[in-house]
């Protein structure tokens, strides 16, 4: 099978709310690596989901070898010689790698030809450095192995243009080279390999070519001779800063959170966060910058006890308070505005009255031993409603059918009313509006005047900016830069998320290990 | 003409009234069907059954007397399957509970009842919530299915007690029969009247009492709440969720083994095999039914002594027993089918002019 040659014109894709895709056009060649770089939500997933298939586009065409095709499911697209390779393993863990890979065959015989096959996996395996057992099962695969499967998997059914999502948020670093090498090997067999990522290192190392995206659109294409980071951290980072907010130079007091070397696992056993320590005072915003997925949950989580810290010392108000339970850390004044309001930080059947009491339920002023105290909950409830405006239809309505600027005031209203000491804020405006984005931010402001200390963890840039009195950049779960709000020049702070760590002068590539 | 289901983003309380209702009178007039093919007059056949069980004081006795197992498990079912916690071994903490009850008199004959009766309640308990430890045990530190092991662990609790009834415990002047020597007068559950229910209706009445205000108004309830609904949220709000596993499994096997406990002390008097109809498998259904609601399980649970009892008189119209099964599997069938009127409703797409209603 030849390469199709792919051109995607005017691509527009539309989620309620957002304009994902913007009119984007992506050129994909045979035998050459390009590599789509920008932050989380910049439309990267989205335009590849679009051409393996996945999602309809609202908007633009896909020429295949200049002909137009409308692809309306992946079976059409794979079919047109496209295979993608999602972040999430699509793969049946009880099977074994054979079987996975014939699920996905519609037009064989009845009778699966388990010899031949095996025999074809191989021969692929070994001609693209792919080493994997066919007969194994998938669940005894790690997930390097897993992601070798998805790849023969798409071989197999005949994909000359593969395209993966992040590919190397999963693997080890001796993994991801080589992955790097069989991805090589492929181009220079004919293949169009595109593969989607936020780290600049590997578009220095692997890509021939790269387009850069930012808000769903495209902001440069660059060739490999043409590679400079200040440029592609350009064209991913909106430079732009709004106002910031007034704030009020609150005197900062003493330590309220402090890390001292910190090392956790996330949940694939992978190290979240290594050797990470940090200093949060009374009446500071913390912000730490970064990109989705470089240790922010792991790092939220170790601080409130929700996971363990396999090293290292958790301190607030100098007390060791290192893997004590989640209800400890509540008790010490430890607030917690998780990134997944409903379903963490919110129960979605139960009612705006019953998530309000979820930190209070055990407070003499609400329970006694055995009963709770419902009249005191529900005017307490109402009283916050009220102060919070959190618009609602009735107090006892399941919280699930809140808008989510609402689901946020209804979340931070709980967590402030428990008067914290500490408040940890994770990705706190994500999906909001921009009304709602500033009352959020406004309740975080006042926060912070009542000298609570607060760590607010964002991918948005801008925000941080505004908010913060500190800014930290978290990478590959160390902390890479830490300076006061009016040293972090934008550029620095992003080169940082990239993982350059050039741009602070420092030993060059230790973020790689 | 086309029918789509849309969901409703609230639940509709007139559907979650109206379905069980309705799905009764389906699930009837669908066994009517059968029953007519086979050559009888179903509604004669309802009729019978209907009067049996509910016309005289003898026919309402047997359906309470059948009701009280099935309220008892449904009960114990019901708190666990609240936190998630699929408990369908409440046949095998059944027997395990009349094999605790039953030790006591066996092994101190002569005690009088004040003591004989409670210690009977206490070891009935404590045998059934301890045959739920050990599921409870094996899924909070190994993550095994509890629906597996519950499940399991009726064959060996039932085969437990048949082990006793037919080798150590058997009644030696009991002509070589499979049951233990017949109770003391004060092993016996006082029963009302000169009827043969006994005193286990209480135990249901006041378990229901306890759970109402369980779960409306106690701290123990809303985190029970809360953690069935998700436990990543109770975790969060810094709830032990490992120690409230333990504490609603052996709860719930505890009640089940108190069913065990009153079956035995209030009907058979001595244990014996086949204790249980299946009590403990038609109970799963009556928690479900009753949607874990403790005062809707005593009224499913009194429907099904009603088709239990309708369904041993009609046998002498020449109709086999288990159509009362057959009702009951019906009844199951078309609720769960017609619960999904109360997530979803039917939008009818396709005709002229007529888009479906968007709110």
């Amino acid at each position: 099978m030849i390469t199709p040659h792919i051109a995607m014109r005017g691509i527009i894709k539309k989620f309620p709310g957002v304009l994902a895709n913007d009119n984007i056009d992506l050129e994909i060649i045979p035998g050459e690596i390009q590599a789509l770089l920008g932050e989380n939500g910049s439309g990267k997933s989205t335009l590849m989901c679009i051409l393996s298939g996945l999602y309809k586009p609202d908007g633009g065409t896909i020429l295949v070898n200049g002909d137009e095709r409308k692809f309306r499911s992946p079976r059409e697209s794979i079919a047109c010689g496209i295979g993608m390779v999602h972040q999430h393993f699509k793969l049946v863990e009880t099977f074994t790698v054979a079987e996975n890979i014939a699920l996905s065959e519609r037009d064989g015989s009845f009778l699966l030809s388990t010899e031949k096959m095996i025999a074809d996996i191989a021969a692929l395996g070994s001609k693209y450095g792919l080493e994997i057992k066919p007969e194994a099962r998938v669940w005894q695969l790690s997930l390097g192995e897993k992601q070798r499967v998805e790849i023969v998997r798409m071989l197999y059914h005949g994909s000359r243009v593969l395209i993966l999502d992040e590919p190397t948020a999963v693997l080890t670093p001796q993994e991801a080279t080589e992955l790097f090498v069989t991805l090589r090997k492929m181009a220079r067999d004919g293949c169009a390999v595109v593969f989607i990522t936020h780290k600049l290192n590997e578009v220095y190392e692997l890509a021939d070519r790269v387009t850069v995206l930012r808000g769903g659109k495209v902001t440069g294409v660059l060739n490999h001779g043409q590679l400079e980071t200040k440029k592609m951290v350009a064209m991913m980072i909106d430079r732009e800063i709004a106002t910031s907010y007034e704030r009020d130079t609150v005197p900062q007091g003493q330590v309220v959170l402090e890390m001292d070397k910190v090392t956790a696992f996330n949940d694939m056993g992978m190290f979240g966060l290594r050797d990470f320590s940090l200093e949060v005072r009374e009446g500071e915003i913390f912000g730490i910058a970064g990109v989705a997925g470089n240790g922010q949950r792991e790092l939220a989580e170790v601080i409130t006890g929700l996971r363990r810290a396999a090293a290292g010392t958790v301190s607030v108000h100098g007390e060791d308070v290192t893997n004590k339970p989640p209800g400890d850390m509540i008790d010490r004044g430890v607030s917690y505005v998780p990134e997944d309001r409903l379903g963490m930080g919110l129960v979605p059947d139960l009612n705006v009255v019953e998530n309000l009491l979820l930190k209070s339920y055990q407070q003499p002023e609400f329970a006694g031993r055995w009963l709770l105290n419902g009249k005191a909950i529900h005017e307490r409830a109402a009283k916050l409603v009220e102060q919070y405006k959190v618009k609602i239809t009735s107090l006892y309505q399941p919280v699930k059918l809140l808008s989510g600027g609402h689901l946020q005031r209804l979340l931070l209203a709980r967590e402030i009313a428990e008067q914290p000491r500490l408040m940890i804020v994770v990705y706190p405006a994500r999906g909001l509006d921009v009304g709602a984005t500033e009352a959020v931010h406004r309740l975080l402001l006042d926060l912070k005047a009542d000298k609570t200390a607060i760590l607010l963890i964002s991918e948005d840039l801008e925000e941080i900016i505004k908010l913060a009195d500190r800014v930290g950049v978290l990478f590959n779960g160390q902390l890479v830069g830490n300076f006061p709000v009016d040293e972090a020049d934008i550029e620095t702070v992003g080169l940082l998320m990239a993982g350059s760590c050039q741009a602070l002068g420092g030993e060059s590539d230790a973020v790689q290990t | 003409m086309q029918f789509r289901l849309e969901k409703r983003l609230t639940h509709s309380p007139v559907m979650a009234m109206a379905v069980p209702a309705v799905a009764t009178v389906l699930a009837l007039l669908f066994c009517a069907v059968f029953l007519a093919l086979t050559g009888r007059q179903p509604f004669e056949l309802y009729a019978v059954m209907l009067t049996g069980a509910l016309g005289s004081s003898y026919g309402l006795s047997e359906t309470v007397v059948k009701a009280i197992p099935l309220m008892l498990c449904g009960l114990g079912i019901s708190i666990a399957f609240r936190m998630q916690l699929w408990n369908i071994g409440a046949e095998g903490q059944f027997y395990l509970g009349a094999f605790g009850a039953t030790w006591v008199p066996l092994t101190f004959p002569t005690l009088p009842a004040v003591v004989m009766l409670p210690a009977m309640v206490i070891c009935g308990m404590a045998a059934g919530g301890l045959w739920a430890l050990v599921p409870a045990f094996l899924r909070i530190k190994w993550q095994v299915n509890e629906i597996i092991t519950t499940l399991m662990l009726n064959y060996v609790g039932i085969l437990w007690v048949y082990y006793f009834v037919y080798g150590p415990w058997r009644d030696p002047k009991g002509f070589n029969f499979p049951l233990t020597a017949p109770f003391p007068a004060a092993a016996m559950l006082p029963t009302l009247g000169s009827s043969r229910i006994h005193i286990g209706l209480l135990f249901a009445f006041v378990i229901v009492i306890l759970f109402v205000v369980i779960f409306r108004n106690s701290r123990w309830g809303y985190e029970i709440k809360v953690i069935g609904a998700s436990e990543r949220a109770a975790r969060y709000a810094g709830m032990n969720i490992k120690r409230n596993m333990y504490i609603v499994m052996i709860m719930s096997g505890a009640i089940c083994g108190l069913a065990g406990m009153a079956e035995v002390s209030g009907i058979a008097g001595r244990l014996q095999p086949s204790l249980s109809p299946g009590y403990g498998y038609t109970a799963i259904i009556v928690a479900w039914l009753a949607k874990l609601n403790p005062v809707a399980i005593v009224f499913v649970a009194l429907l099904f002594g009603v088709l239990q009892v309708g369904g041993y008189l009609v046998q002498t119209y020449g109709v086999p027993a288990s159509i009362a099964a057959m009702i009951q599997g019906a009844i199951l069938f078309f609720v769960v089918g017609g619960e999904i009127l109360t997530q979803y409703r039917i939008v009818i797409t396709g005709l002229k002019g007529a888009e479906p209603a968007d709110e």
